[in-house]
């Protein structure tokens, strides 16, 4: 972890209220797709965490959804400082792959898949992306998946754009080696259930402070104790303990 | 004896920045960000007798300038804490550090502090009677003088260390626990535990909290703490350790101004990681605009 500032180098919308922030600062501490940064805002107490989507060079890429006070005052900025640990999270390990991993991507889940993708091509993986929205006005990073050379299908749930349904829809019928997923929970609960192989996905929790302090963000796991801010938010499906 | 060093029951601090329990861990997070043996000491996550996972999740909820949590006490249990955790700090901390203990029962508390008195590197047992995340316990007995005093001699019956009692703001009279605590033998009262809060989500109608109440914290409480302090440390003899809302030097300096000996950061810590030490930094500068000499000269030197 570190604490270091950014400057913010663009800020434009990508959908009616997703956003793509690009920084520039010491991306150094930033060791695995899906870890993420947690920024301080301007009158905003506790700092915001939002995923890692790209980093390239000294860039920072991070994609959110303006829906709170404190994504909404992201939203409105052009330019600036900010305050912003870095290093957060245990992010999706690699290793585990195959050769022909799927990554499941819904919503604002999608972003931290960009850069385990970009990885996974590194390293010379087939990889197939499914992209889920609701509706063809919330597609996003579509093209941006294919330009990787990822084989991308998107769903939406409404069939405006790609297939009809939900990212599971898709994948029962794919053949892959493994999986990624980041997404809401009902999605993640479907793709647990739906997924013929072992996997890891990412979760999403009220946080306090980000870095394994305040234990805001504790879960159950088959493996004990975990907070989703240090040991997670990544977690593999073998330890996953759905709560109710 | 620098010019930060304050004495707390009877233990040299080389300043008096202490990172409140429950927001430090066990120190080891922080010492892989800097060298936290800069700190004066740390109070260590809440112990209690047996493990506990805590409250279900939502646990943390934002707050104008300030945060409420239901953590409730998450923490592996007095036996982990000795052979797993304790070993973990001692290899990154190399002073005394304040032991925080919670329990659900008188007996409980002695338990736990029986244990910790054998651990060499514990220089203070805090005595928590008012955490307000846990049913049954915790806060009650902070909020009933009787029931302080019953802990507090409890406690001072196994060990030879100091003992500091934390108290709960959440109550009428919080002069008169403080008295019952130090009539009951305690060395030092730290106070303020968080203030009860509540948050609603307006789309779901729903606390934001799982447990519905959590104890609020952040600079906003800064003022009633700071009451607090002054109204305690006018009323008792022994070392009063003040804390909420602290997040600067200047308030570490005003919280000693009101009579408190040493000064405890919480939540400060989970926004900034680095503000104890910053704030350590930055204590000498701004003790010489305000005229300041040495930090143990203004304790409780409130005009």
């Amino acid at each position: 972890m570190q604490k270091s500032v950014f400057k913010i180098v663009s800020n434009q919308p990508l959908t009616e209220n997703v956003y793509k922030m690009v920084l520039s600062g010491d991306v150094s501490h930033i060791t695995a797709p899906g870890q993420f940064v947690n920024i301080q805002l301007s009158g905003l107490y506790l700092r915001r965490p939002i995923s890692v989507c790209d980093i390239e060079g000294d860039k920072l890429t991070i994609i959110y959804k303006a829906v709170g006070k404190g994504t909404r005052q992201m939203a409105s900025m052009t330019e600036g400082n900010l305050d912003i640990l870095t290093g957060l999270g245990n992010g999706y390990d690699l290793s585990l792959s195959g050769e022909k991993p799927v990554l499941l991507g819904g919503g604002v889940g999608v972003p931290p898949m960009y850069l385990l993708a970009k990885k996974l091509i590194q390293e010379g993986k087939k990889v197939q992306v499914i992209l889920g929205f609701n509706t063809k006005s919330e597609v996003f990073y579509e093209n941006e998946f294919k330009k990787l050379g990822c084989d991308v299908t998107v769903t939406t749930v409404d069939g405006s754009y790609g297939k009809r349904g939900f990212v599971t829809d898709v994948l029962q019928d794919m053949d892959y080696s493994y999986f990624y997923t980041c997404g809401p929970e009902p999605m993640l609960r479907a793709v647990y259930k739906a997924s013929k192989t072992s996997g890891q996905m990412s979760f999403e929790k009220r946080m306090g402070c980000g870095f394994g302090a305040c234990m805001g963000c504790s879960c159950k796991t088959i493996t004990g104790y975990k907070r989703i801010c240090k040991e997670g938010p990544v977690m593999h499906k073998e330890e996953i303990l759905w709560e109710d | 004896m620098g010019r930060l060093s304050v004495n707390l029951c009877g233990i040299e601090l080389d300043n008096p920045v202490i990172p409140a329990s429950g927001t430090f861990g066990y120190g080891y997070e922080y010492a892989a960000l800097y060298d936290i043996n800069c700190l004066g000491t740390f109070s260590f996550k809440g112990t209690t007798k047996d493990p506990r996972f805590g409250n279900p999740t939502p646990r943390i909820a934002e707050c104008t300038a300030g945060m409420i949590n239901a953590v409730g006490l998450q923490n592996p249990g007095v036996e982990k804490v000795i052979s797993e955790e304790l070993p973990k700090l001692k290899k990154c901390f190399h002073k005394p550090v304040m032991a925080n203990v919670s329990g659900f029962s008188v007996e409980d508390y002695a338990y736990t502090c029986e244990k910790l008195d054998q651990e060499e590197q514990v220089g203070w047992l805090e005595v928590n009677v008012s955490c307000p995340n846990v049913h049954g316990g915790g806060m009650s007995f902070g909020t009933d003088p009787k029931a302080a005093a019953e802990v507090t001699r409890a406690v001072k019956a196994v060990t030879t260390k100091p003992v500091i009692v934390k108290l709960s703001p959440n109550v009428t009279d919080i002069v008169s626990i403080a008295k019952a605590c130090e009539d009951a033998g305690a060395d030092g009262i730290s106070l303020i535990n968080t203030m009860l809060g509540m948050r609603i989500d307006l789309r779901t109608r729903k606390p934001i909290i799982a447990n519905k109440m959590g104890g609020f914290s952040g600079s906003a409480i800064f003022p009633v703490a700071l009451r607090m302090v002054y109204q305690v440390a006018n009323a008792v003899k022994i070392p009063v350790v003040g804390m909420g809302g602290v997040s600067s030097a200047e308030d570490v300096i005003e919280m000693m101004l009101a009579g408190a000996t040493a000064v405890e950061i919480g939540a400060a810590n989970l926004v900034d990681p680095y503000i104890c030490r910053d704030i350590i930094e930055k204590l000498p500068d701004v003790m010489d605009s305000y005229g300041i000499q040495n930090l143990y000269e203004i304790i409780g030197k409130v005009r």
